[in-house]
């Protein structure tokens, strides 16, 4: 699914990640840990389409509406509701049964009683619920989560891990939460 | 059909979000009313109305450009536009979207526009509706793909006007030639010359804006 061979990525002088050799085959989870700065959200994001490697090879053997991203920011318009934005991305991605998904992620995460709020007035944990729906919405074959316990209480924690040991995406996480992640990981990548 | 249902679904939420934000119309609206002020006291009363009009498209451009400054600032600042690249839907999609919505903006602000300057000035004439209408389109397929490429900039409010003004003096000289010379067709030809080009241009490399 995921080959990289001496990938790296600079922007102007500054190296931001260098010589980056990883294969994680179908259906595998990649963990990737290290300190902040050390490259990870660069990594992930040349994974799911986003950037550029300036260096090496990188294949990813998944059509770009595949990928199921979870960010740092959730990706929504704060001015729409859960629905809403979730109706939109639905549309753009080319979701059958739109409704009845949405529908069943807001309720599997949460979020049914809130559907009709603004996200602007959601609390930061309902917002990463949201995004997390939002990234599973269109069920990806390739799942990309830069830190996907962020801001997150123990229900929601708990929500991540049961859709995490319920997935059949292959899947690269970023966490500085190894611990929960660790008996799914099928490959490891740790920057110094 | 799908390339349609997702530019109808872009557009719809930008109006949406204008509908609930109200924050591009009324600024739209009331930069438009006071330029047009500014201009009725600033213009000597023995000048001519072809200055009048001159001052008409100096209006609508920089009126178009205040809300070409808001048209990207949601999917830059919570960084939708990851969101939208990465769908698979074609990506200049997400440019007609927005330009369509930053053209109702710019009608529905015209609508107020007009009528005042037919107050302050001189009453507004067939041919100078007509190439409002064709500028309109011009001005918002430049101006959104503009705004975009400026989005990602750490310049933006320099790079976007250092952009759209020098690429819209076209639209500027056919607006204000069919507004006060006598044969308008030869320049409405030329507006919509200028619309189709740059709507073709912006349309087929939109991709490269929004990507790497």
């Amino acid at each position: 699914m995921i080959r990289a061979r001496g990938v790296g990525r600079r922007y102007g002088a500054k190296h931001v990640l260098r010589g980056v050799d990883l294969d994680l085959p179908a259906g595998g989870f990649l963990l990737v840990t290290g300190p902040n700065g050390s490259g990870k959200t660069t990594l992930l994001r040349m994974i799911a389409g986003l950037q550029i490697p300036t260096a090496g090879e990188l294949e990813v053997a998944a059509d770009r509406g595949r990928v199921g991203f979870l960010s740092h920011q959730p990706l929504l318009y704060p001015q729409l509701t859960a629905a809403e934005n979730l109706d939109l991305y639905g549309r753009l991605y080319r979701v059958p049964e739109r409704r009845e998904r949405i529908g069943m992620l807001l309720e599997r995460f949460g979020l049914w009683d809130a559907r009709n709020e603004r996200v602007a007035a959601y609390s930061r944990g309902m917002q990463q619920r949201l995004a997390l729906c939002r990234a599973l919405l269109h069920e990806p074959e390739l799942l990309v989560l830069d830190e996907p316990y962020t801001a997150l209480d123990a229900a929601g924690e708990e929500l991540v891990d049961r859709e995490l040991a319920e997935r059949h995406a292959t899947v690269v996480c970023a966490t500085h939460d190894p611990g929960r992640v660790e008996h799914l990981a099928t490959a490891r990548l740790a920057f110094a | 059909m799908t390339y349609a249902a997702d530019v109808a679904a872009l557009a719809r939420k930008d109006l949406l979000l204008e509908l609930r934000a109200r924050e591009t119309l009324p600024a739209m609206a009331l930069f438009v009313l006071s330029a047009l002020t500014v201009f009725h006291f600033a213009l000597p009363a023995t000048s001519s109305d072809l200055a009048a009009k001159g001052l008409l498209w100096v209006a609508i451009v920089f009126t178009a450009l205040v809300g070409l400054q808001r048209a990207f600032v949601v999917e830059r600042e919570h960084g939708v536009i990851d969101g939208l690249v990465l769908a698979p839907c074609d990506r200049s999609a997400i440019w007609l979207g927005k330009a369509l919505a930053v053209l109702g903006f710019l009608a529905a602000v015209e609508v107020i526009a007009l009528p005042a300057y037919s107050i302050f000035f001189s009453p507004v004439d067939g041919p100078t509706i007509a190439a409002v209408a064709l500028a309109d389109l011009g001005i918002c397929a430049v101006g959104t793909f503009v705004a975009a490429t400026a989005a990602s900039s750490r310049t933006r409010e320099l790079v976007l006007p250092l952009l759209f003004l020098p690429l819209v003096i076209p639209v500027v000289i056919g607006g204000v030639g069919a507004s006060v010379a006598g044969g308008s067709a030869r320049y409405l030809g030329f507006l919509a010359l200028y619309d189709a080009v740059f709507a073709i241009i912006c349309w087929a490399s939109f991709e490269y804006v929004v990507t790497e």
